[in-house]
């Protein structure tokens, strides 16, 4: 055994009354990170989120990869949301190099990306039932999201990493009879969230908990910057897919769900509400798809793109995905930056933590639609 | 006499001695069977290391239920856990927590390396922040491949463990 | 929306005065509501800003570092974009500079919501950084943005870029016994490659 600590290790005490606690990288409420609490009794005094424990230095590794093989490790931060995360780049390539999409290629990608949106939100769903102690929250989701999962191994041919955008369409066309296989799925899933509604939503355990507590109220909500479903629980209509609307989400039907209440409860509803709306979409998105044609453009091998920068975003299952590429004139970009939604909304962790009691703590967090792998890329 | 010599301060040390010459005793005609114990109660630490830990909860789902296995989903206390399925990337900063985590834990304990980076580096091979495979902080017991391996290819991974752990002496550290 | 064509004629921001705005060149294909948010910053700062582009949503701009300060305050307070989306750094040895680049968007003004105004500004650097105690400053702009304050951070243990004002400097996701160059400058290569 080591008798001195390694940096960053080791407790602080601060005085008498107020305790140092870490939660995590080892806690069931943790997940990849450490939230350094103290604490007064029962309440939270300060917080500070230590994230980094899975920073895997993509935006340096993306330097010396070029524009294609870059895409299977920029999937891997998020890999049960794996299509949203490569969107923005996608785009921002496309607009790099002057590509245009087909049409049925657009669609495809709606579809996947929204079938992502719903896997990722169950697991969110599952982990968050878990951080609550509600197993059968974990079990439902966990269970119904493979319906998804099935979906989109048709589709791509794995599981959660499909790394199926590509710049110029989608790595390959639509399995046969996919459409009626999805709609089939789709409508099932679909019924089958409305009843999570009856064992969560409405459990009034489930409400005694999460509700007022971590208020993040809507003046705090636009000067933090967060963005996704904890903006929208805090009362802003601010969705990309209807603000800025990417590939073909303008001609699709839908709309954004909005709660006023800016509460635990409100931030854990959202994402279930927009679950919904994600069926609508992929329903009216395989109606309107064209029935064949092409769906993707081929590539010069080793594409360059021009001395340029693009700032590309979409909104993926955590809020708002930003990328911002900078190309030099080589098959590398100079510069990958990823602007993620789970490290913008980390910041309002401190702020609606303080105050708040100890067992409050992982309902507020993971309300928070935080995935710290994202956060730390 | 005995009274004498057991006092409170040093009460766990003759417990522990006890339990020492307990195991050595039973270790030949009933090392099967704890073995047998042991192999139907794997209790996982719950330590998330990268995105593997999505296989690992579907891992635990409905639809693949690896506690039919007797591996039971990672939950609890990490001085009840005799396994670390190490879900992925290590980066440098997790390595120190990954070791203080595996020290903590009591004897017998295995490891299963979850995925091509937490056995090799993977994907993430040129990375500054991450380290080549774990053999370099935890001894391995079983390598999953894959990237992130399928559900089915944990579970097999596990299997494998047991089917280790069956072979191995009770008493495994002297 | 995404099938309107391309409109940019971006000139590299070296070449481009502040007074000869690219809209010179080409004047019927510039956005025009983008081409009024640039025309108020310059209207009001002249010579001190340049703008890069005018692409459609997207407007930048670029401000020398003494000037950042309040050109951010006139963007938040005269034209509404309230927090900032992402802040990234990009090294530049060969000009022996370290780019800082704010995305800045708006919830509160409708018509802006599709809007991102990039705003740029460059810190000197050193060939063998000290970070936090070398040249290499910025003004902080989390007090005008509060939303800067990660971001910052993490350009900070990222490229080493000190910035003034801010409340709060520290390590954010590296390891906390990091004693390497700021991975994230050209200069630091990753082994192998």
């Amino acid at each position: 055994m080591t008798t001195e600590l390694p940096p960053g290790l080791a407790l602080q005490k601060v005085d008498e009354r107020i305790m140092t606690l870490n939660v995590g990288p080892q806690h069931p409420g943790s997940g990849h990170m450490r939230i350094i609490v103290q604490i007064d009794g029962d309440y939270i005094v300060a917080c500070d989120p230590d994230p980094g424990y899975v920073h895997r230095g993509e935006e340096k590794m993306a330097e010396y990869r070029n524009y294609i093989t870059n895409i299977p490790h920029l999937e891997r931060p998020v890999i049960h949301d794996s299509c949203n995360i490569l969107y923005p780049y996608v785009l921002g390539v496309e607009e790099l190099l002057g590509i245009e999409v087909p049409e049925r290629a657009k669609y495809i990608r709606v579809i996947a990306s929204e079938l992502n949106r719903c896997i990722y939100t169950m697991y969110w769903l599952a982990i968050y039932g878990i951080f609550l102690g509600h197993s059968t929250m974990f079990m439902w989701p966990a269970g119904d999201r493979e319906l998804l999962i099935d979906l989109m191994e048709k589709m791509s041919g794995a599981r959660v990493t499909h790394a199926h955008f590509v710049p110029g369409g989608v790595r390959n066309d639509l399995p046969p009879n996919f459409e009626d296989v999805c709609l089939r799925q789709v409508n099932y899933f679909e019924k089958r969230i409305k009843e999570y509604a009856a064992i969560f939503y409405d459990n009034p355990i489930l409400i005694a908990r999460t509700e007022k507590t971590g208020i993040l109220s809507r003046q705090d909500a636009i000067r933090l910057g967060t963005t996704g479903s904890v903006l929208r629980a805090s009362g802003v209509d601010y969705d990309l897919r209807k603000k800025e609307p990417y590939d073909v989400y303008d001609e699709l039907d839908f709309q954004t769900n909005v709660l006023k209440e800016g509460d635990s409860y409100a931030r854990s509803k959202v994402p279930w509400l927009d679950m919904m709306e994600s069926c609508r979409i992929i329903r009216n998105a395989l109606e309107k798809m064209p029935k064949s044609g092409s769906v993707r453009v081929k590539l010069k091998p080793n594409p360059k793109g021009g001395d340029d920068s693009v700032y590309k975003r979409v909104e993926s299952g955590r809020g708002s995905l930003g990328c911002y590429i900078v190309s030099d004139k080589k098959p590398e970009p100079y510069r990958v930056k990823l602007s993620v939604g789970s490290f913008r909304n980390l910041i309002a962790l401190p702020y609606l933590l303080k105050g708040e009691k100890l067992g409050n703590m992982p309902s507020v967090y993971w309300s928070l639609n935080y995935w710290p792998v994202e956060a730390d890329r | 006499m005995l009274k004498d010599l057991i006092t409170p301060e040093n009460a766990n040390v003759f417990v522990g001695k006890l339990g020492d010459i307990l195991e050595k005793a039973i270790d030949k005609p009933l090392g099967y069977a704890i073995n047998w114990g042991r192999i139907w109660s794997l209790w996982p630490v719950h330590i998330e290391t990268a995105c593997c830990s999505v296989e690992f909860g579907a891992a635990s789902s409905p639809r693949y239920d690896v506690e039919r296995f007797g591996i039971i989903e990672a939950f609890g206390s990490l001085r009840q856990c005799d396994l670390i399925v190490v879900q992925g990337t290590i980066t440098r900063k997790m390595a120190p927590r990954l070791r203080l985590v595996y020290d903590q834990m009591p004897e017998p304990k295995y490891v299963i390396a979850m995925g091509a980076c937490a056995i090799t580096g993977g994907l993430y091979f040129d990375s500054y922040n991450v380290l080549p495979g774990i053999d370099g902080v935890i001894p391995v017991d079983v390598y999953v491949p894959g990237c992130p391996p399928r559900p089915e290819t944990l579970i097999q991974g596990c299997m494998l463990l047991q089917e280790k752990i069956k072979r191995m002496k009770a008493r495994k550290f002297v | 929306m995404m099938s309107e064509e391309k409109e940019s004629i971006e000139t590299t921001e070296k070449q481009t005065p502040a007074d000869k705005k690219p809209a010179a060149t080409k004047e019927v294909d510039l956005p025009a509501f983008e081409k009024g948010i640039a025309d108020k910053i310059v209207a009001k700062f002249g010579e001190k800003t340049k703008v890069a582009f005018v692409k459609p949503d997207r407007v930048r701009i670029n401000v020398d570092k003494e000037n950042v300060h309040a050109v951010a305050e006139f963007i938040r307070d005269e034209l509404n974009f309230d927090h900032a989306e992402s802040v990234s750094g990009v090294d530049y040895p060969q000009d022996k500079e370290i780019e800082v680049v704010y995305h800045l968007g708006s919830y509160t003004d409708a018509s802006l919501a599709r809007q991102v105004l990039v705003l740029a500004t460059r810190a000197p650097r050193e060939e063998n950084p000290i970070p936090g105690n070398d040249g290499t400053k910025l003004p902080s702009l989390r007090d005008i943005f509060y939303s800067v304050e990660f971001f910052e951070r993490e350009v900070f243990e990222m490229l080493g870029v000190y910035f003034n004002g801010h409340p709060d400097n520290r390590r954010l996701l590296l390891p906390e016994d990091w004693a390497d160059l700021p991975p994230l400058r050209k200069d630091f290569a990753i082994k192998g490659r």
